[in-house]
C-alpha cells in the first residue's frame, strides 16, 4: 500500500484574484473531483489557502498523479504522509521513517520547514525545525543540513494531524476550467485545432466544439476521429458538447457558384458564421481556431481578415505565432498528435484548389458571395437545424 | 434497401452456423483436451468439422489443421515449410499480387536469408507462367500462388502450374492461398498437386477467427505457435471449438447446390458488368484480353464468380464508396489510398492500371445470397451518382 495518503494542491494565479478568489478555488475543487471521480472515493477540500485531496485506502498513486497533472490551475502538488498522533516522539519517528522510505540514498542536504497551525502545540515552528533537524542528523549521520540551498525541503505541518511532504510535482499551471466563461472551438481533424482548444481551456475557459462534416466526401471514420480528439481535449477541459454540422450542401453550392480558387475562403466564412451562431446559442463569449499565421493559404493575414470579417465575436487564435513544430510538440504532450495524423480527409481539403487565393480581396470575396444569395440562407438554416450534438465526457 | 456487396471482405454467417456456434458456446463448452464427457462432446465437433472439410477437399481429416484464419494458415504454410525444408535450399517463388498474409511472411523469410522471387502478372492479373517456370532452380523449395486474387478476381491455372513446376523439380512444395477460391471452385488438392492450401472461414459464411490449412500427409511443417502440442503439435492452443464447428457447418452448406449457386453469381456478375460498362469512363479490371464488348459468359467464367473490379474515371473511390453507403450499398475501395498516405494497391499497380484510376477503383463482391434486385438497385444508384460526383472534384 502506498505511504502517501493525501495530496497537497498548490495554485499560483488563483491566489491573485482578490474577492473572486473563492470562485476560482471552488472551480478548481470541482475540476479535481471531476478527474478523480472515476478513480475512487477521494475527499477534496479547501484548507487555509490550499486544497487537500485525501485518497481512499486503496488507490493507484501513478494514476492519481497523472490525473492531477491534467487539472488546469494546479501549479504543483505534493504527495503527503499524514500522521494521526502528533506527540513529539511519534512525530519524529514518522518523519524519520518518511526520509528513510523516500530517500534510499542518504547523501543529500536538507532543511526542515515547519508550520504550526495549532498554536497550542507545545513547540514553536523554529523549535520544531531545529529539533527535527537534530533528530534526523542523529538517525542518519550521512545527511547534512543546508539552510540556504537544500537538496530536500522537508515540510512538517502540525494541525489536528501532521502532514509530512518533500516531493513537489509540477502541475500544468493555468486556471481552473469553469472560472472564465465559455468559447466555441472550430475543431477539424488536424493537428492544430485540438492544441488551440487545449490552450484556451488552460486559461480557465469551458470549451464546446463544432465540426464540419461533409459526407460522402468525408467518412464516418473522419468524424469518429474528431470525436476521439474531443475526448482527448476533454481530459483536460472537462465535459464538452461537440456540434457536428453537415456542411456538404453548402460546400457544393459554393463550388457551383463561386470561383474555385476562392472556395476555401468562402467556405471558411460560412464556417465562422455557423460557429458564431451556435456559439451565441450556447452562451459562448468567443470562438477558438487553430489558425497560425501564414501556415496555409487560408491563414495569411489577408485570408484571416477575410474570414474574421463575418463575425463580431472575438476569435481566439492561440497558435497564431506558433511554428508547426511547436504545435506538434504540444499535440504530443496532450496526446492528440497520433489521432490527428490518421489519414482521413476533412472537409477543408476535399475540393481544395490547386492554386487557392492567398491574398483574397475583400471586395472580390463579397462580390462572389453575392452569387450565393438565392439559396445560401436556406442551406445555412438547414445545416443549423440538423446539427448533431454529441456529449463528450 | 440494404445491399451488402463486400463479401470478399467478409460474409454474414448463416442461421445454422450461428445456431451451432451458440450451442457450442453455451451448452457444449468443454475443452476438447479434457478427458471427461464434456471434453469428448467438444472433440466430436472438431472431428465432424475436420471430416466435412476433408470430404469437401477429398483428403484425409488428419491432413486438416484448424487455424485462426487465412492469415495464420498462410503464415504456418510458408514459414513452417521454409523451416522444415531448409536443407533443400532457401529459394521461394511467388506471384507479385499475393495477399499481404503471403507477401509479409515471405519478406520476413527474406530478411532471414531466403531468396524470394516475385513473378509479375499480365494486364489481366494472370501470372506470366513461363517466368515462373524459368525462375525454378536447384534451390527452389516452395512455390506459392494464390488461386483467386482478392482485388480483381483473376484466377490462376493452379493445376497446370502444379504439374509444370513439379515436372521441373519434383520435390517443390506447392502452396495455394485459396481464401477467395474455396466455396467458389471445387478444389481437390491431391488431384491438382497442391501440397498446402489455405482457407478462411469468414469468407464462406463461417465465423471470423476460423480457418484451415490443408497439409498433405507427406509434407512436414515446423510449427510457428508452440505450447501444449494440440493438433499434432502443429498448432498449439486450445482449439476454438465454436468457430471450428461454425466453419464445418459453413463448408457443408457452401457446396450444397454448388453449380446452381456459382452460375447464379456468374449471371449477376455478367449482367452487372454489361450494365456498368455502358456508362462513360468506366473500366472493368481483370477480364481476359479476348473479352469483347458483349462480355460473353465464356470469358467472364475465366474470372472468379464473385469479384468485380471497376474503375470510374474522375471519381474518387472513397467518395463513391461513402455515397453508395448513404444509399445502403456497401462496397470496398479498390485500393486503400488517401491523400495523406498514398498506398496504392499492389494488384492494381501490378496489372498496370493507369495511375489516375488507382484511386478511382471499387470492388463489388457478391455472394450466393445476392439477388438480382440488389444488383439492379446498385447499378441504378451508380448511374445516378456518377454525374454528381464527377461534377464536384478537385480542380
Amino acid at each position: 500500500m502506498c505511504m502517501f495518503k493525501a495530496f497537497l494542491i498548490k495554485y499560483a494565479e488563483i491566489g491573485l484574484k482578490g474577492n473572486n478568489r473563492y470562485l476560482f478555488e471552488n472551480a478548481l475543487c470541482e475540476r479535481i473531483k471531476d478527474v478523480l471521480k472515476s478513480l475512487g472515493e477521494y475527499l477534496v477540500y479547501k484548507e487555509q489557502g490550499r486544497i487537500i485531496v485525501e485518497c481512499p485506502d486503496e488507490y493507484d498513486y501513478d494514476e492519481t498523479v497523472e490525473a492531477l497533472k491534467r487539472v488546469f490551475g494546479i501549479s504543483s502538488f505534493c504527495p503527503i504522509v499524514t500522521v494521526d498522533y502528533i506527540e513529539w516522539e511519534n512525530l519524529t519517528k514518522a518523519v524519520g521513517d518518511y526520509v528513510d522510505a523516500v530517500y534510499p540514498e542518504k547523501n543529500f542536504t536538507f532543511k526542515v520547514f515547519a508550520k504550526r497551525a495549532d498554536k497550542r502545540y507545545p513547540l514553536s515552528s523554529p523549535e520544531i525545525c531545529s529539533r527535527m533537524g537534530a533528530y534526523l542528523l542523529n538517525r542518519f549521520p550521512t545527511l547534512k543540513v543546508d539552510v540556504h540551498e537544500p537538496d530536500v525541503a522537508l515540510n512538517v505541518e502540525v494541525r489536528s494531524k501532521a502532514y509530512i511532504y518533500s516531493i513537489e510535482i509540477p502541475g500544468p499551471g493555468g486556471m481552473p476550467v469553469g472560472s472564465n466563461g465559455k468559447a466555441m472551438l472550430l475543431l477539424s481533424g488536424g493537428i492544430d485545432s485540438p492544441v488551440a482548444g487545449y490552450m484556451i481551456a488552460k486559461r480557465g475557459v469551458t470549451v464546446d466544439a463544432v465540426y464540419f462534416h461533409a459526407p460522402p466526401y468525408t467518412s464516418e471514420r473522419a468524424k469518429q476521429k474528431v470525436v476521439d480528439l474531443a475526448k482527448k481535449i476533454s481530459r483536460y477541459a472537462g465535459r464538452m458538447k461537440l456540434f457536428v454540422v453537415n456542411f456538404t450542401d453548402i460546400q457544393l453550392y459554393i463550388y457551383d457558384k463561386c470561383p474555385h480558387e476562392e472556395l476555401t475562403i468562402i467556405m471558411r466564412r460560412y464556417m465562422m458564421r455557423i460557429a458564431e451562431y451556435l456559439a451565441k446559442q450556447e452562451n459562448c463569449l468567443g470562438l477558438i481556431t487553430g489558425e497560425s499565421l501564414g501556415q496555409v493559404a487560408s491563414q495569411t493575414m489577408q485570408s484571416l481578415a477575410a474570414t474574421n470579417e463575418v463575425c463580431t465575436m472575438p476569435v481566439y487564435r492561440p497558435l497564431i505565432a506558433f511554428d508547426k513544430k511547436d504545435i506538434v510538440e504540444v499535440a504530443e504532450t496532450i496526446d492528440t498528435y497520433e489521432t490527428s495524423i490518421q489519414p482521413y480527409e476533412d472537409c477543408c481539403t476535399i475540393f481544395v484548389a490547386k492554386h487557392p487565393v492567398t491574398k483574397p480581396n475583400l471586395k472580390q470575396i463579397r462580390y462572389s458571395e453575392r452569387k450565393l444569395q438565392e439559396k445560401i440562407d436556406e442551406l445555412v438554416d438547414e445545416a443549423i437545424k440538423t446539427v448533431e450534438v454529441i456529449e463528450i465526457e | 434497401m440494404e445491399v451488402y456487396l463486400d463479401n470478399s471482405a467478409t460474409t454474414r454467417v448463416t442461421e445454422s452456423v450461428r445456431d451451432v456456434m451458440v450451442k457450442v458456446l453455451y451448452d457444449d463448452y468443454g475443452n476438447p483436451s479434457s478427458m471427461h464427457r464434456k471434453g469428448v462432446a467438444a472433440e466430436k465437433y472438431m472431428r465432424d468439422a475436420a471430416q466435412i472439410v476433408a470430404d469437401s477437399l477429398k483428403v484425409e481429416p488428419k491432413e486438416i489443421i484448424f487455424t485462426s484464419g487465412g492469415t495464420e494458415a498462410n503464415n504456418l504454410a510458408l514459414i513452417g515449410a521454409a523451416m522444415a525444408y531448409q536443407r533443400r535450399g532457401r529459394h521461394i517463388i511467388t506471384s507479385g499480387i499475393e495477399h499481404p498474409s503471403v507477401h509479409q511472411p515471405l519478406l520476413f523469410l527474406k530478411e532471414n536469408g531466403y531468396k524470394i522471387d516475385f513473378i509479375p502478372v499480365d494486364g489481366t492479373g494472370k501470372l506470366i507462367k513461363d517466368m515462373l517456370y524459368d525462375a525454378i532452380n536447384e534451390e527452389t523449395q516452395i512455390v506459392s500462388v494464390m488461386y483467386v486474387n482478392n482485388e480483381i478476381g483473376s484466377v490462376q491455372d493452379i493445376e497446370e502450374i502444379a504439374r509444370e513446376i513439379k515436372a521441373i523439380k519434383k520435390d517443390i512444395i506447392f502452396h495455394v492461398d485459396a481464401v477467395q477460391a474455396f466455396g467458389k471452385y471445387r478444389i481437390y488438392p491431391k488431384r491438382m498437386g497442391i501440397d498446402l492450401l489455405s482457407v478462411s472461414g469468414h469468407k464462406i459464411h463461417g465465423p471470423k477467427g476460423s480457418g484451415i490449412l490443408y497439409v498433405n500427409d507427406n509434407v512436414k511443417l515446423k510449427p510457428i505457435i508452440f505450447g501444449g502440442g494440440h493438433q499434432r503439435g502443429l498448432r498449439s492452443g486450445t482449439e476454438n471449438v465454436p468457430a471450428i464447428a461454425g466453419l464445418g457447418q459453413a463448408v457443408k452448406e457452401i457446396y450444397e447446390d454448388f453449380d446452381k449457386k456459382v452460375n447464379k453469381m456468374y449471371d449477376l456478375k455478367q449482367k452487372f458488368i454489361k450494365e456498368i460498362s455502358r456508362l462513360e469512363g468506366v473500366r472493368i479490371n481483370g477480364l481476359p484480353a479476348e473479352c469483347g464488348p458483349d462480355y460473353e459468359m465464356e470469358y467472364i467464367k475465366k474470372t472468379a464468380p464473385h469479384i468485380i473490379s471497376v474503375s470510374f474515371e474522375g471519381v474518387r473511390s472513397e467518395v463513391l464508396l461513402h455515397a453508395l453507403e448513404d444509399r445502403g450499398i456497401y462496397v470496398s475501395a479498390g485500393s486503400a489510398c488517401s491523400s495523406h498516405h498514398p498506398q496504392p494497391s499492389t494488384t492494381l499497380t501490378a496489372i498496370g492500371l493507369p495511375k489516375h484510376l488507382l484511386d478511382s477503383t471499387i470492388r463489388v463482391s457478391i455472394s450466393e445470397m445476392t439477388t438480382e434486385d440488389e444488383m439492379e438497385y446498385t447499378v441504378e444508384q451508380i448511374k445516378d451518382l456518377l454525374p454528381v460526383l464527377r461534377r464536384y472534384t478537385r480542380r
